[in-house]
């Protein structure tokens, strides 16, 4: 299980990495923290002729404030870094709450947000907030810069995503969540530290005991994070009690159409759907 | 230090240590990485579970080696001298045709591994896929695929061993009984999992032309005679070394066919040669293990007697016998062990093993007897719930109580502590006390249960048990060879192969006692067949039995002869002398001899010794034991969440009879690797192939050990019978954690989800298999909060 | 196939190793075959088993996740670097002492990752522990006694 032979870049500036993906394009992998895409490439399921690391590109590493509340994530912010973050408010508790979730604490030293994103894994979590919180991607090329909602980031399909392959995520941002939105997010996975079979974030904003805005992403359940759309309808412009609650978490387990793997069949995921969003929306209403 | 220290009992720290925190226990893979210009293999294997090998075709001029390469080297084939045994032959390399996914076709050499893959996937194997058999049953219909084709099968398609046995009074047994229980039991496909995979690197020396096989392996001098005789060679060109192995639970038991192409390899190329197997080959192409079905009747009367047993057990052995122990191993410990602690005087049982497209199955921590176990107790767990009977009351009413017992296939039963151990799980567990809050969880809506599993683990069985299998390669005894060096320090040579044990440290505390000396003078050389006594190693909880026997009595005639010598210079009657801190001593004196200065006497100044002894002080002794049973009985708590199906530990009691424990320590280590073991088996390990043959558990993050969140604290009492089936009181323990866990944990499922009708039958209980049992039992579950 | 070899230094338990690699080459790799420092073992090769967990910059790091290029001036540790000349490091005294390891394989990655986490948070209660200690796996000990080691370790790191 060693990978085969590449050629290894580490530019300095976010143009010399742009330059080099440019001249290499599909040839090419972007390195961050490496800790998805080096197991792939040691089962040579991956094998880039090229790789561009970009440790060494300033700036990258910053978590930023944006508006009141709001945040912009550098792409190789580690998962470490945003598990202990500083965010204040629900925002900061709910990356905290969803970061313990991300692997085991030697992957959270290395790995990082961008790099999720950008591998796109199916039941990963960042992908799961990014959707719920409608992040905007920030990607650019040695000739352009463009802006992507995370609705439009993550392609139906594992591990893939509209980047070009001259495009390098340089941050995502998040929006601001009033100090009144309750948070949760319920993972359930085969043991500490796996990827999730089904897991579901959530973010619910209320006026009093009615909800007014509900956001809920799940993964695992389809070929990239996906929005419950007619659970968050049940939700909004409900009562916050537990019968709503009920009833948005059967909507989800209907909306969704996952698929059976080793792990578990469509309807199981289904039966776990309901009770990772049950479970996560308790937590927002708490 | 105290005269008349005991140091058996002690928990000892061990020798083997300060080396390996320091990380300096030397692995295989060290050996090949610390040797300059080693070369490294990688093999080419099979992408299919089945075809016919066209051709296989290399880059020009580069080094690799197929079957032709090797011409003139013999197939593997271990057998069993019985009628109802099928021999399957293993070709070092396959070269007609495929069997399993993975299996090894060509071999590459090149200066590094990353280049010997490189160079593998360059190798063009053009094989004609065709269509496998994976499953068990479905492999002996006559109209499936025949694996290995143009071979008599005259049991049945794909059957290479069918063993029966009856007693007469069976039929009628059923027709007295009250109820009739049946079972149908089945344990998945599993992976021992060493943390470090297989490997070795062979060296030949062009000098004496002899060649050093450092391998990952549970059995150097076997492997040494198993190479010479497919190599063709005599042994004595061979040097087995087994360095520090990272674990093997039966992995590195047998002889893999990859060891047996490196030395073929470095013999053709005059080199030195490492092959390091990677998780991925170790998931796909290691010994595979369990896959075993159940079918299983038990007659009962309303008491809850067990009046008769009645039990069709199938073994999916895969593609190839395993060497040298045979596929046989499976189902015929299966069939002669299968009514374990349980008074039964009816008995029927056929146990089949059988031939499909799958990776061969070796030995694996308990072999047979987690799964024959878990249909036992979940046998009497069912019973009991039928009858309405307690399930701890129907074990006591059937428990074995009276020794010696034989099981109804002869199998002899030693003493043991059979209805203690329950009793004692019971009172550690609070048993009244938790119904009780068994009963409140209930009220709640949780589900919580308990579970029992009672069993006997047959150890430390030398030849005469293994010659009851018919084995045409017979292992049992093993040989220490002790010697004092002028210095008074005492070394231990050993065939028996420990491998994380600490028999070392156990071994020496054992001598120490006899010799009068302190532990730290004993050392304790193993793993070379260059410098040990021929033995068969290190597996089936045998060492500490039979290497510790064998020490024992090597220890008692180098003692009589330091008696002997001191009597001789103190001018006493050697009766009288008594070998304590390091010194020969009159008993109820202080008038003695040091050992040391005994040792420089018989080495240096032999002279002086009472005739007619030898110069040296040097003995050896065999021991062959019948073998003996240590006993159990495991208890788990869990909790079931019934919306996701995920199991939860809240406890695990252990109550263990090993007989006398030289190291409690190590002995509990022991069961805490066990257990967590049979856990992992229980809930999480399964490899998983898809229709087509191909492994879908191909990595760690889907093939499941448990980590340290998943284990619950282990709560171990110790219980310590002695019998003279052993000759030092030890029993063994390296299998009995992994044999009981698996049932008590699917009787706390079972117990815990009885409210629905539920009974778990199927290891591992996952939760997608545990959950689709409560939705089958309760369509309107909706899952939800908790 | 095989590729240039790029010359780097790496500084492992504060010494210095000028070694030439391949780009390819993990650190796991490099530290064995180009270092000599054969303590790192490799159970996995994709992340999970934490066999070869080493110390980068203080931090846990699978040293079968890094390549050797990507290390630049970082400080290295393993568990050669552990012990004081003759004497242990507090946690691996605490492994020997209370039976933290049976066949040794996975424990230099233990060690390494309990001595990050021990330093970086002398006083981490024991659910934290548990659960980076489940980064882990080991397939001998059942980690009850690696728990306690790292506890009794904790404790004697502390006073």
């Amino acid at each position: 299980m060693k990978p085969a032979a590449f050629e290894y870049h580490a530019p300095r500036t976010v143009e010399e990495a742009l330059s080099l993906l440019h001249e290499h394009q599909d040839e090419a992998k972007v390195l961050a923290g490496g800790q998805s895409l080096v197991p792939a490439m040691n089962f040579r399921l991956a094998r880039p002729a090229v790789l561009v690391d970009i440790a060494h590109v300033p700036d990258l590493d910053r978590i930023e404030a944006t508006d009141p509340g709001g945040v912009t994530i550098g792409a190789r912010v580690r998962h470490l870094d945003l598990e202990h973050n500083t965010i204040a408010g629900p925002l900061g508790s709910l990356i905290a709450s969803t970061g313990r979730w991300v692997g085991h604490y030697p992957i959270r030293v290395r790995g990082t947000f961008g790099g999720s994103l950008a591998h796109a894994d199916p039941a990963a979590e960042w992908c799961a907030l990014a959707c719920a919180l409608d992040a905007e991607v920030h990607c650019r090329s040695a000739s352009s810069e463009r802006t992507v909602g995370a609705g439009d980031f993550f392609e139906q399909m594992a591990f893939t995503t509209c980047l070009e392959p001259d495009e390098l995520l340089v941050g995502v941002r998040l929006p601001r969540l009033s100090d009144s939105c309750g948070v949760g997010m319920a993972e359930f996975a085969r043991r500490w530290g796996d990827f999730a079979i089904v897991l579901a974030v959530t973010a619910v904003e209320r006026d009093g005991d009615s909800i007014t805005g509900a956001r809920i992403a799940l993964g695992g359940v389809a070929g990239g994070p996906v929005r419950a759309l007619n659970a968050e309808a049940v939700l909004n412009g409900g009562p916050a009690t537990a019968e709503t609650v009920a009833a948005a978490a059967a909507a989800a387990a209907d909306e969704v159409d996952p698929t059976g793997d080793i792990h578990g069949s469509a309807d199981y995921r289904r039966d776990l759907v309901r009770t990772m969003v049950t479970r996560a929306l308790d937590q927002a209403l708490a | 230090m105290t005269t008349g220290v005991r140091w058996t009992g002690r928990s000892l720290r061990r020798f083997e240590d300060p080396a390996l925190v320091r990380g300096l226990g030397r692995f295989v893979a060290d050996v090949a990485d610390q040797h300059r210009g080693t070369l490294h293999a990688a093999f080419v294997r099979s992408p299919v579970p089945a075809g016919e090998i066209r051709s296989i075709e290399a880059p020009p001029g580069a080094p690799v080696l197929t079957a032709a390469s090797f011409g003139g080297i013999r197939t593997m084939c271990a057998r069993l001298d019985r009628p109802d045994f099928v021999a399957l032959e293993t070709p070092v390399l396959a070269s007609d045709a495929v069997r399993h996914p993975g299996e090894p076709v060509a071999l590459v050499v090149a200066g590094s591994r990353a280049e010997a893959e490189d160079l593998a996937e360059q190798v063009v194997v053009d094989i004609e896929a065709t269509r496998p058999v994976l499953d068990a049953a479905a492999a002996t219909d006559p109209a499936a695929p025949t694996v290995h084709a143009g071979l008599d099968m005259p049991m049945g398609n794909n059957v290479v061993l069918d063993a029966r046995f009856a007693t007469e009074g069976l039929d009628a047994a059923f027709e007295e009984a009250d109820e009739i229980v049946a079972l149908d039991i089945r344990a998945h496909r599993q992976n021992a999992l060493p943390i470090e995979a297989r490997g070795a690197v062979a060296a030949h020396d062009p000098a004496t032309g002899r060649t050093t096989l450092t391998a990952a392996n549970q059995m150097p001098h076997m492997l040494r005679t198993a190479l010479a005789d497919i190599l063709d060679i005599g042994e004595a060109e061979l040097r087995v070394v087994t360095p520090e192995v990272g674990g093997a639970f039966g992995q590195k038991m047998c002889v893999p066919r990859e060891y047996v192409a490196l030395v073929a390899a470095a013999r053709l190329l005059g080199a030195t040669i490492a092959w390091i197997e990677d998780r991925s080959e170790n998931l796909l192409a290691s010994w595979h293990s369990r896959d075993h079905s159940y079918r299983l009747r038990g007659a009962f009367d309303r008491r809850g007697m067990l009046l008769g047993l009645d039990a069709d057990i199938v073994c999916n052995i895969g593609a190839y016998s395993n060497y040298p122990v045979t596929f046989g191993v499976e189902p015929l410990m299966a069939m002669a062990e299968l009514p374990g602690p349980y008074r039964l005087s009816q008995y029927r049982v056929r146990s089949r093993a059988v031939t499909t497209n799958m990776c061969p199955i070796a030995p694996y921590r308990g072999v047979s007897r987690p799964v024959l176990t878990l249909a036992m107790e979940r046998l009497m767990d069912t019973a009991a719930r039928r009858l309405d009977l307690d399930p701890v009351e129907i074990r006591r009413a059937n428990l074995v109580r009276e020794f010696p017992y034989a099981m109804p296939t002869g199998l002899p039963v030693d003493p043991g502590s059979y209805v203690e151990t329950l009793d004692a799980a019971v009172e550690a567990l609070d048993l009244e006390g938790f119904r009780r809050r068994q009963q409140q969880a209930a009220a709640e809506g949780r589900y919580v249960g308990v579970g029992f599993s009672v069993f006997g683990e047959r150890t430390g069985y030398g030849t005469p048990a293994f010659a009851a299998r018919a084995m045409e390669i017979t292992p049992g005894y093993e040989t220490v060879q002790l010697e004092m060096n002028p210095s008074g320090d005492v070394t231990a040579r050993i065939g028996a192969s420990p491998h994380g044990q600490g028999l070392a440290t156990a071994l020496s505390q054992l001598l120490a006692d006899e010799l009068g000396v302190e532990p730290r003078h004993v050392s304790v050389v193993h793993g070379d067949t260059d410098t040990t006594p021929y033995g068969w190693g290190t597996f089936a909880s045998r060492s500490m039995v039979i290497a510790g026997g064998a020490a024992k009595l090597a220890a008692e005639r180098l003692a009589a002869q330091l008696r002997e010598i001191a009597a001789h210079q103190l001018e006493a009657s050697p009766e009288d002398i008594r070998l304590e801190d390091g010194s020969a001593v009159v008993a109820g004196t202080s008038v003695g001899v040091t050992l040391p200065e005994i040792a420089r006497i018989a080495h240096h100044s032999s002279h002086l010794l009472p005739a007619p002894m030898e110069p040296g002080l040097s003995v050896s002794a065999t021991y062959d034991p019948g073998g003996t049973f240590s006993n159990a009985c495991h208890a788990a708590v869990v909790e079931v969440d019934p919306d996701t199906g995920h199991v939860h530990l809240e406890r695990f009691v252990v109550i263990a009879d090993a007989g006398l424990e030289v190291n409690p320590m190590i002995v509990e280590g022991q069961i805490h690797g066990g257990v967590t073991q049979g856990i992992a088996n229980a809930l999480y390990e399964e490899l998983v192939t898809d229709d087509d043959g191909n492994l879908l558990t191909a990595s760690l993050m889907d093939f499941l050990p448990p980590t340290a969140c998943e284990v619950p604290q282990i709560e171990v009492t110790h219980l310590q019978t002695i019998t003279d089936a052993s000759i030092t009181g030890a029993k063994g323990v390296g299998e009995g954690g992994a044999i009981g866990a698996p049932a008590a944990v699917l009787n706390a499922i079972s117990d815990a989800l009885s409210p629905l009708g539920i009974e778990v039958d199927e290891m591992p209980a996952t939760p997608a298999r545990v959950r689709e049992l409560i939705r089958r039992a309760q369509p309107t579950t909706t899952g939800g909060r908790t | 196939m095989s590729q240039e070899r790029v010359e780097l230094t790496l500084t492992v338990n504060g010494e210095r190793h000028d070694v030439r690699v391949e780009p390819r080459k993990t650190l796991a790799d490099t530290l064995r075959e180009d270092c000599g420092l054969t303590g790192t073992h490799l159970g996995c090769e994709h992340g999970v088993c934490g066999a070869c967990t080493v110390l980068v910059d203080d931090e846990p790091v699978r040293s079968c996740l890094m390549f050797a290029v990507q290390c630049g001036s970082q400080a290295i540790r393993t568990v050669e670097g552990l012990a004081d000349g003759d004497r242990l490091h507090p946690i691996q005294q605490a492994f020997w002492e209370h039976h933290g390891l049976q066949c040794g394989f996975c424990t230099p990655g233990f060690l390494m990752l309990a001595t990050s986490v021990l330093e970086s948070r002398p006083d981490i209660g024991d659910e934290e522990l548990r659960e980076v200690l489940a980064s882990n796996l080991c397939r001998c000990t059942g980690y009850q006694n690696i728990i306690t080691s790292v506890h009794a370790a904790r404790d004697q790191m502390r006073s």
